[in-house]
């Protein structure tokens, strides 16, 4: 296929979408052509799902267009986009497992004798259907009996056949192994021959390299480009996904990196299925960055050494001294403090006032029975609401009725309460505005000043720069790099997470 | 900033209560529908509100509704707890039933009255520590972990009274059904004294706060270091041993253990009483004494109809819309527009 000869099957124009203050999509185009695989890329929070969402139907853009094979269209639901032709797949399949692969492949459209369903029918008709699979299997069993992959090609075909001009295929082999995604592929490949315009959501970049043609990548709610894939390599991609190619703002405490202190706390060869083995000495005013795409094991670690999820191998030493961490109230005695990725679901209590929400942690250092009065309290989180300028009405108010940013820096004066020795943060910019953005990456490097151990999670590669004295890259579930001091670059960075031989450091 | 370490002066004195004026507690709509529905029966028995003094005790309609509210109030005490982690406990009618076996099984069989009554305390304790570890290592859904015990529970009531109403006539255990105790009847004074306990155990120590925190959130109480799975242990053990209480005093109202009927159906009011109290089955925010006052509202109800000379069908349909009105005005919605209401700050 030709650039001459590509024909936009589905356009969107100029399409914005606001959820309350936030603009998930600025003004972003975006075309997909028959016959090509057009790979979308960014990193959480980029707006992937949500231009997905807009071109399936599932939102409407609040401004901007829609236009299939050229004619504007206004999709009022994914069942109408489906009427147009754009069929979708997700992650996880979502067909009834409990029926046998025919009836999922016909469900709501059976072939009916006398208005009867037509058992012999369906059988055969989704028979010979699968064969164009390549698929040669007993259509009358349960969908369950069969492995991801093989479901994952069936509700391709349903898809298909209920479309059949744009297929969008929403992070398909998250859970399939390498030889369930090369038939996938092959399945898809066929249908590009086909002129299908397919739409492949994905976040590993080889497959990207292997199957796409294109690809498209979104930061921050805009897009960043539409190249084709033989002009570019991974490190460009991952540069555009991590935006700013760039004047990194180095530390300037970074660059001396002689101000470690003595270490702190020290993992030994932890890990867990699906999580290579790491070694990490995090020292006393010293913070651990960590870049690597998402899904690339960043979120695992922090949770590894925070006891969310037991190791099943390694040893943690604090201070030089080995303690048992399997859960995350032995990490808290530890002295370990984690503020997790997701607020809303992991972090705060909604219910709870601004004070309770911030001493709440070290209650449960405490114990029951020494219950912190409430002068103790109201001492507690005053002077860290001050320190970390929280800004609410009062403290008794909940704490749901504070914005994303105060609602963070609430987590990281629960953690600060317990004086803690190791503090790890994940995304903790993620979803807060500018103003309180800054604020935080301030905060942290005042924190490194006054001698906490940190180990900080984040997609941007700006931020990690800004206050980072080491950088620890993770790829594919293992630390594949380690960079400090004057090394901390972005070059370097990009470089290491998208695998280029000659860059990595061992 | 500086970070100074923390200055911890471990409870020597205890929390403060929150601030809570008398005003704000007179208008809450627990306290209103309760006045409403006492005055209703005033209209409708114009001696309710008589009580008189015979024979060592208090005697009249309104001593009744305490009485009669008392094994109510007792589960919902425990309830409340469990409602608040957002669970449920559905099997405290049946460790009513357990609970009044056992003690009439024992003294029936020779056993002093005191070893009775702890065994009967015991199980309570059992059947709440069976629901609690359902609950926690197996993470059953509370609904459906205690409902086995529900059924399950009545079954083994039978099996331990073989079938019969158990009858007996052991002073110690009419007395906790029928005494009284500085002229409130014992199921009064049980179930003040409970009240007041619990009360004071969740808000003087750090219970309270760490249950609500597990309720609201229990993905983030696990990420803050809280135990959540000893906590819900303790909580479904003590909604067993309010249960336990309360098969003791119905058991010794009736002088028997009937394993059939014994605590039937009282677990709905006792949710409803934890309802009525404002304790959202959402879990989060609870309030022990609002519970039971939720559940003197029901026995209040209950009363009126009885003495007003209503035929006992309109019960149910009464209280229900009663309720109605009650979560209404609980209701967010009620909230914002009580707000609106010129001239009412606050």
């Amino acid at each position: 296929m030709t650039d001459a000869a590509a024909r936009p099957v589905l356009e969107a124009r100029g399409i914005v979408k606001v959820f309350g203050q936030h603009r998930a999509l600025d003004n972003v185009d975006f075309a997909a052509n028959a016959g090509e695989v057009h790979a979308l890329l960014g990193e959480n929070g980029a707006g992937k799902s949500t231009l997905i969402k807009i071109l399936t139907g599932a939102y409407h853009p609040d401004a901007g267009e829609l236009l299939l094979d050229g004619q504007p269209i206004h999709l009022r639901d994914p069942l109408h986009g489906q009427g147009y032709g754009i069929g979708t797949v997700y992650q996880e399949v979502n067909l009834l497992p409990n029926r046998s692969v025919s009836e999922n492949l016909f469900l709501g459209r059976q072939p009916t004798r006398f208005g009867l369903v037509d058992r012999r029918r369906i059988d055969a008709q989704a028979r010979d259907l699968l064969s164009r699979y390549g698929l040669d299997i007993d259509v009358r069993a349960e969908l369950s009996e069969y492995s991801v992959a093989v479901q994952q090609i069936v509700a391709i075909a349903r898809a298909v056949e209920l479309s059949g001009k744009v297929l969008v295929l929403d992070e398909p082999t998250a859970s399939l192994d390498r030889n369930e995604v090369q038939r996938l592929f092959e399945v898809v490949r066929g249908l590009k021959a086909k002129g299908l315009a397919i739409i492949f959501i994905t976040h590993f970049l080889d497959q990207v390299f292997d199957l796409a043609d294109r690809v498209t990548i979104l930061r921050n709610g805009r897009k960043v480009a539409t190249q084709r894939l033989d002009t570019l390599n991974t490190t460009d991609v991952v540069r555009m996904m991590l935006g700013k190619d760039v004047a990194f703002e180095h530390h300037p405490t970074a660059l001396t990196g002689s101000t470690r202190g003595q270490v702190r706390v020290a993992f030994k060869g932890l890990n867990r299925k699906g999580l290579a083995p790491f070694d990490l000495a995090v020292h006393e005013g010293e913070v651990v960055g960590v870049a690597g795409l998402l899904g690339s094991g960043r979120t695992e670690v922090a949770r590894l050494m925070f006891g969310v999820d037991g190791a099943e191998g390694g040893e943690i030493l604090v201070d030089g001294r080995p303690v048992t961490i399997r859960n995350p109230a032995q990490a808290v005695a530890a002295g370990f403090g984690f503020c997790p990725e997701d607020r809303k679901l992991d972090g705060i209590f909604g219910d709870l006032s601004v004070r309770e929400n911030i001493i709440i942690a070290l209650q449960a250092k405490l114990g029951w029975f020494r219950a912190l009065n409430r002068e103790d309290q109201v001492e507690l989180a005053g002077r860290y609401a001050e320190a970390l300028d929280i800004r609410a009405a009062n403290h008794d108010m909940p704490v749901k009725l504070l914005s994303g940013g105060n609602q963070q820096k609430v987590i990281l004066a629960r953690w600060l309460a317990i004086d803690p020795t190791f503090l790890i943060l994940d995304e903790p910019t993620r979803g807060i505005d500018v103003g309180a953005h800054a604020e935080i990456v301030r905060t942290i490097n005042r924190l490194r000043e006054e001698g906490l151990a940190l180990f900080v999670i984040s997609s941007e590669l700006d931020e990690v720069v800004a206050y980072s004295n080491r950088i620890v890259v993770m790829r594919d579930r293992e630390m594949v790099a380690e960079l400090a001091g004057p090394d901390i670059a972005s070059d370097a960075i990009v470089q290491a997470i998208a695998g280029t031989p000659q860059e990595v450091r061992p | 900033m500086t970070r100074q370490t923390v200055d911890l002066r471990p409870s020597t004195e205890p929390p403060l209560p929150r601030p809570r004026p008398l005003a704000s507690l007179v208008t809450r709509p627990q306290v209103i529908a309760l006045a409403a529905v006492l005055f209703v029966n005033w209209l409708l028995f114009p001696g309710f509100f008589t009580v008189t003094w015979q024979d060592g005790r208090l005697f009249g309609s309104l001593i009744d509704v305490l009485n009669r509210g008392a094994p109510v109030a007792i589960l919902a005490i425990g309830m409340t707890m469990v409602i608040a982690t957002k669970g449920v406990d559905l099997s405290v009618g049946a460790v009513m039933a357990i609970s009044g076996a056992v003690a009439a099984v024992m003294v029936t069989s020779g056993y002093p009255a005191w070893l009775a009554v702890l065994a009967a305390l015991g199980a309570g304790l059992v059947c709440g520590l069976w629901n609690g570890i359902l609950v926690t290592l197996l993470e059953i859904q509370p609904i459906i972990a205690t409902l086995v015990l529900m059924v399950a529970g009545r079954g083994l009531a039978q099996l331990i009274t073989e079938g019969y109403i158990v009858t007996f006539s052991d002073p110690v255990l009419i007395f906790i059904g029928t005494g009284s105790f500085l002229g409130f009847p014992m199921p009064v004074v049980i179930a003040f004294t409970l009240m007041l306990l619990a009360t004071l155990i969740v808000r003087r120590t750090a219970l309270g706060l760490l249950i609500e925190a597990v309720g609201i959130n229990r993905s983030a109480a696990r990420f803050a270091g809280l135990s959540s799975g000893a906590l819900l242990l303790i909580v479904y053990t003590f909604a067993g041993f309010c249960a336990a209480v309360s098969g003791l005093i119905v058991a010794g109202d009736i002088r028997g253990a009937d394993a059939n009927n014994a605590g039937l159906w009282l677990e709905l009011d006792a949710i409803l009483a934890v309802v009525i109290g404002g304790t959202s089955l959402m879990g989060g925010r609870f309030s022990i004494p609002m519970a039971v006052l939720g559940a003197m509202i029901i026995q209040a109800m209950n009363t009126g109809i009885l003495i007003s000379g209503f035929s006992p069908e309109f019960n149910l349909v009464v209280k229900s819309a009663v309720i109605i009105v009650i979560l209404v005005l609980q209701s967010p919605l009620s909230a914002r527009l009580f707000r609106r209401l010129p001239g009412k700050s606050q």
